[in-house]
């Protein structure tokens, strides 16, 4: 979904009809906007409003079961959160875990992209319908899956494991920092790597086949031709798909409420902002903790779209 | 894949699609083999129940839980499926005009369409959570679905103007010259055509709608808007001293059903409609 | 069935580029006219706008005696085959070819003996089941084809409709078209870029460059009376030479010496200082094989010959020259309107097969001075073109 450098086949070019009389040309136009407006108006009426809803009260300490002590306080809010170390925890957390979700399942989500867009023929539609059940799972039965798995009172996974160092069949994962987060991650990693993948091997399809077969002929290995040529040539779809996995890592809330409810250190900033505003009803406190995160997300899309378009520029180059 | 595979490179390709196979499904044959557990099973931490029975499943549909589950399947049900009309109605249009019609704001649409696409859903609920119980749409099924359409609207824009974008309009012309009337041009060759790519975006706003789990826990409180997911989040067992375990595993398994069988029916469209409003966007 | 006139005819987009200009044509009824010209002339575009497809911007349409400037594409009733030939893919091959059938509503016995008409005609009838998807390239041709003839159109009019088959399908369909087009003896309007279509398919041929009618004549006229230099290098393969000369003293002084023209081919040089002689490869020939009886009509000159190309049917040597900076730059630029390429300027000349001329030699040529033509380089006009219809016996006692 990259609205910023893939050209766009057809937006302009692909229906011939569009060039009339200018009466038409104008009718086109307002049946255009007719058709594209409610749904326009929608997206609008959800996300902008409640966002700019979000910044005014952002603005006052308020807490809902005490509506009358409401007071206009500047920028306080944003101040008590950025100088408070459970905010900065929280954004660790978050950001190690999305680290480490989005890097392994760049790798795993590659593997599994080329597993299947290589797979012997019969297999092919079966390994697509398996890959789909984790994609299109509810994220919170996968939490329960991996919660029960690793539970101390359920979980057969910790006697599984147990000849991984330091694991013993009563180990209480959920019980430290560490292990809790690390099956966080796993369950993160299980559900939205089929995701990943999926566009990768949408990228994988679009390499012409000569181009592999003459990096062959011109004598490449199969490690070279993943690297100088199957790679740089899908760079765009790789680049989208981490972004987007990115940014919904980052939002990363379903598994953690299921899983640690923020327990042990695993607080994260979705949860946090969360609990300040539906368990504590600090709707101040609450909607600066969103608006923060809002702008979280939004620094992460332009660092990402500035990157991209280097490489992008650099791909071309390379052509 | 070249003619010649040997043997071995078949095995080899078995033994990867095999580890795909376990990968994609060991979790889910776990809670299913947990929601078969019965009370006394549940604790003793083995992949397997010793001994399958469906008391969790009874407790859920007809017994204790019953208001609690079936209520919330109701509520599920309804709204994603509420949702997902409305959303793939109007992206219809919204993605009709992109691909065919020449107008100014296509990239706004787009762009817009995409940055509600990434929007952090949590910092819109605490607004929302406010506004809704001033306006009463607090724990109600429109207090829900309306903000279902800020995670199935975007997707859907995009995956049916990907869509849309390889029909072969000029088709709509040679209807024409064929002797066919603009509105039968478009119901009797756009229409079949446009008709799968529809369909498609369907399923994808539905997984997503069946999914949600933020709006369903902070805009709900009660039975009659809390769906699935959030409703399991707040299960407790038949009695307070009872792990809620079982009857959470046969209720994620109810819920899992439906989504795979449209995964079992449909795999190679919501394939194709997943990477295409992704990658040719 | 019916004639199509076109009178003053402009398509302008909204940039104000007239894509066709000022276009003036009578197609009889039964007729086959081609319209021909590199990409970009305009030909689809007006093509488009005897359809309905594309608004009028000035001028008139007629179809037989009925303006249709304004009428929908459905109320022209005309049958058109598009270049990828637009099948609808989740209709069958038989609801493809029945489609303008069920729009008139016509019962069923009667569409089914139509299209089973129209599939035995194009020999699909064991495909009528299957979708377009699954059809060879020729196949699916054959359905757009069926669906055009079906109709019982006033006219059936084709966009480019071979461009996109292999060079062996595409002489057996060309040959297909022909043969069904003087079966059904229905007007047709045929665009298309290559010229040996162009040649051998209609009874007449317009050419085209930029939105502008160039000439209008039967394929024959066309080869022999090209008006202009753009004309005489569009039609014909090879193309035809453009050979700069210096007049002086009723000679032209060329890269192959000087060459004296019959009366027949002198045109008024006066005031002019280069003109481009044209000479098609044919014109020449290896002077060692040259009848004595027609020796005399041409002229003889040395060149060095670099590549030869042998065809089986016949031969062509290539010949290098230099020619001043200007003229080359002026052929460059009208190869590039050609859609060709020139990279260095040479001559194309036609040899008998029975020739004895190696490669990377000095040999003696013959040009045949009757079958040359002599354009003005600043207009392009052909200077020996005559205005009035050719006496078809003219060139052919040529060699």
């Amino acid at each position: 979904m990259s609205i910023t450098e893939t050209s766009r086949p057809g937006t302009a070019g692909s229906a011939p009809a569009p060039r009339r009389m200018s009466e038409r040309a104008r009718a086109e136009r307002r049946l255009g906007w007719w058709l594209a407006a409610p749904a326009f108006v929608v997206m609008l009426l959800v996300t902008a409003y409640p966002i700019a809803q979000a910044v005014y009260e952002s603005l006052f300490k308020y807490r809902l079961t005490d509506p009358d002590a409401r007071e206009f306080t500047w920028l306080t809010n944003y101040w008590v959160i950025l100088t408070d170390g459970v905010w900065w925890r929280a954004v660790g957390v978050t950001v190690l875990i999305t680290a480490i979700t989005v890097a392994v399942e760049a790798v795993l989500g590659f593997a599994l992209a080329l597993v299947m867009h290589r797979a012997l023929r019969v297999l092919r539609p079966l390994l697509r319908t398996a890959i789909l059940i984790p994609y299109a799972i509810i994220t919170v039965v996968s939490a329960f899956a991996w919660l029960y798995a690793f539970d101390i009172n359920t979980g057969f996974a910790t006697s599984w494991l147990s000849w991984v160092p330091g694991i013993t069949e009563d180990t209480n994962v959920f019980g430290s920092f560490g292990s809790a987060v690390a099956v966080i991650i796993l369950s993160e990693i299980w559900k939205t790597t089929p995701f990943i993948s999926l566009l990768l091997l949408a990228g994988l399809a679009q390499i012409p086949n000569d181009l592999l077969e003459a990096a062959k002929v011109d004598g490449a290995t199969w490690w070279q031709r993943l690297y100088k040529v199957t790679i740089p040539n899908m760079k765009a779809a790789i680049m989208v798909a981490l972004l987007f996995r990115t940014l919904d890592a980052f939002r990363i809330f379903d598994n953690v409420f299921i899983m640690t409810q923020g327990a042990q250190g695993t607080e994260v900033v979705s949860f946090l902002a969360y609990r300040q505003t539906i368990s504590r009803l600090e709707i101040g406190l609450g909607s600066a903790v969103s608006v923060l995160l809002f702008l979280s997300v939004v620094l992460i899309s332009v660092a990402y779209i500035k990157l991209f378009r280097i490489n992008l520029a650099s791909a071309r180059g390379e052509a | 894949m070249d003619e010649r595979t040997t043997l071995r490179q078949k095995a080899l390709w078995w033994i990867a699609g095999a580890a795909v196979l376990i990968y994609a499904l060991f979790p889910v044959a776990w809670i299913v083999s947990l929601s078969f557990k019965s009370a006394a099973d549940l604790g003793n931490r083995q992949f397997l129940p010793a001994d399958a029975v469906l008391d969790n499943y009874e407790m859920i549909l007809v017994g204790d839980a019953q208001t609690l589950f079936l209520s919330a399947l109701r509520n599920s049900i309804g709204i994603a499926v509420i949702a997902t009309f409305l959303a793939v109605l109007l992206s219809t249009f919204c993605a009709y005009a992109i691909a065919r019609l020449e107008f100014p704001g296509k990239k706004v649409i787009l762009t817009t369409a995409l940055a509600v696409a990434i929007f952090p859903v949590i910092s819109i609920v605490t607004p929302l959570f406010n506004l809704w119980r001033h306006i009463g749409l607090y724990d109600t099924w429109p207090g829900v679905i309306i903000p279902y359409l800020s995670l199935t609207l975007p997707i859907s824009i995009w995956t049916l103007s990907a869509f849309f974008r390889q029909i072969p309009w000029e088709l709509e012309q040679a209807a024409q010259v064929d002797g066919a009337t603009t509105w039968q041009a478009f119901r009797r060759v756009i229409v079949p055509l446009a008709t799968p790519g529809v369909f498609t975006t369907a399923i994808i706003s539905f997984f997503i709608a069946w999914n949600d789990f933020v709006y369903g826990i902070s805009l709900t409180s009660t039975e009659a808007a809390r769906p699935v997911p959030a409703a399991l989040a707040f299960f407790t067992g038949a009695s307070q001293f009872e792990d809620p375990a079982g009857a959470i595993a046969a209720a994620a398994v109810i819920v899992t059903i439906p989504v795979v069988v449209l995964v079992l029916l449909f795999q190679r469209r919501i394939v194709s409609g997943l990477t295409q409003g992704a990658v040719k966007g | 069935m019916a004639a199509i006139t076109m009178r003053n005819v402009v398509k302008q987009y909204g940039d104000g580029f007239p894509a066709v200009n000022d276009i003036n044509l009578d197609i009889a009824d039964g007729e086959f006219v081609i319209l021909v010209g590199p990409s970009g002339c305009g030909k689809s575009t007006l093509l488009r706008m005897i359809v309905g497809l594309e608004d009028i911007t000035s001028g008139d349409l007629f179809i037989g005696d009925t303006r249709v400037n304004e009428k929908a594409p459905r109320d022209r009733n005309l049958a058109m085959v598009f270049q990828n030939y637009a099948l609808y893919p989740h209709l069958t091959v038989f609801e493809n070819i029945a489609f303008p059938l069920r729009l008139q509503k016509l019962d069923d016995a009667e569409i089914e003996r139509r299209v089973h008409g129209a599939a035995e005609l194009l020999e699909l009838v064991e495909h009528l089941g299957r979708k377009p998807a699954n059809l060879s390239g020729g196949q699916r041709q054959r359905v757009a084809m069926g669906r055009a003839i079906v109709r019982q159109a006033q006219a059936f009019l084709f966009d480019e409709p071979l461009s996109n088959l292999d060079a062996k399908l595409r002489g057996q369909m060309r040959t297909e078209i022909a043969r069904l087009q003087k079966r059904l003896g229905i007007t047709t309007v045929y665009v298309t870029h290559d010229q040996v279509e162009a040649m051998t398919l209609g009874d007449r041929v317009a050419v085209l460059r930029k939105g502008i009618l160039q000439q209008v004549a039967s394929p024959r006229e066309l080869y022999r009376e090209p008006v202009n230099l753009f004309v005489a290098g569009f039609i014909g393969s090879p193309p035809m030479n453009f050979i700069p000369a210096v007049v002086s003293a009723g000679e032209l002084n060329t890269p192959f010496g000087a060459m004296r023209l019959p009366d027949s081919r002198s045109p008024e040089l006066d005031g002019k200082d280069i003109v481009l002689l044209g000479a098609r490869p044919e014109s020449f020939d290896d002077a060692a094989i040259v009848s004595d009886a027609v020796r005399d009509h041409g002229v003889t000159f040395e060149a060095n010959i670099d590549v030869i190309e042998w065809l089986g049917n016949e031969q062509y040597a290539y010949v290098p020259y230099e020619a001043p900076d200007d003229i080359r730059d002026q052929l460059a630029d009208l190869e590039r309107e050609l859609d060709s390429e020139a990279l260095r300027t040479q001559l194309v000349v036609g040899l008998d097969t029975a020739s004895q001329i190696a490669e990377n030699s000095t040999a003696s040529l013959w040009l045949d001075l009757r079958q040359v033509h002599v354009f003005d380089p600043v207009s392009g006009f052909n200077m020996t073109a005559r205005d009035v219809n050719v006496d078809e016996s003219a060139g052919a006692t040529a060699v």
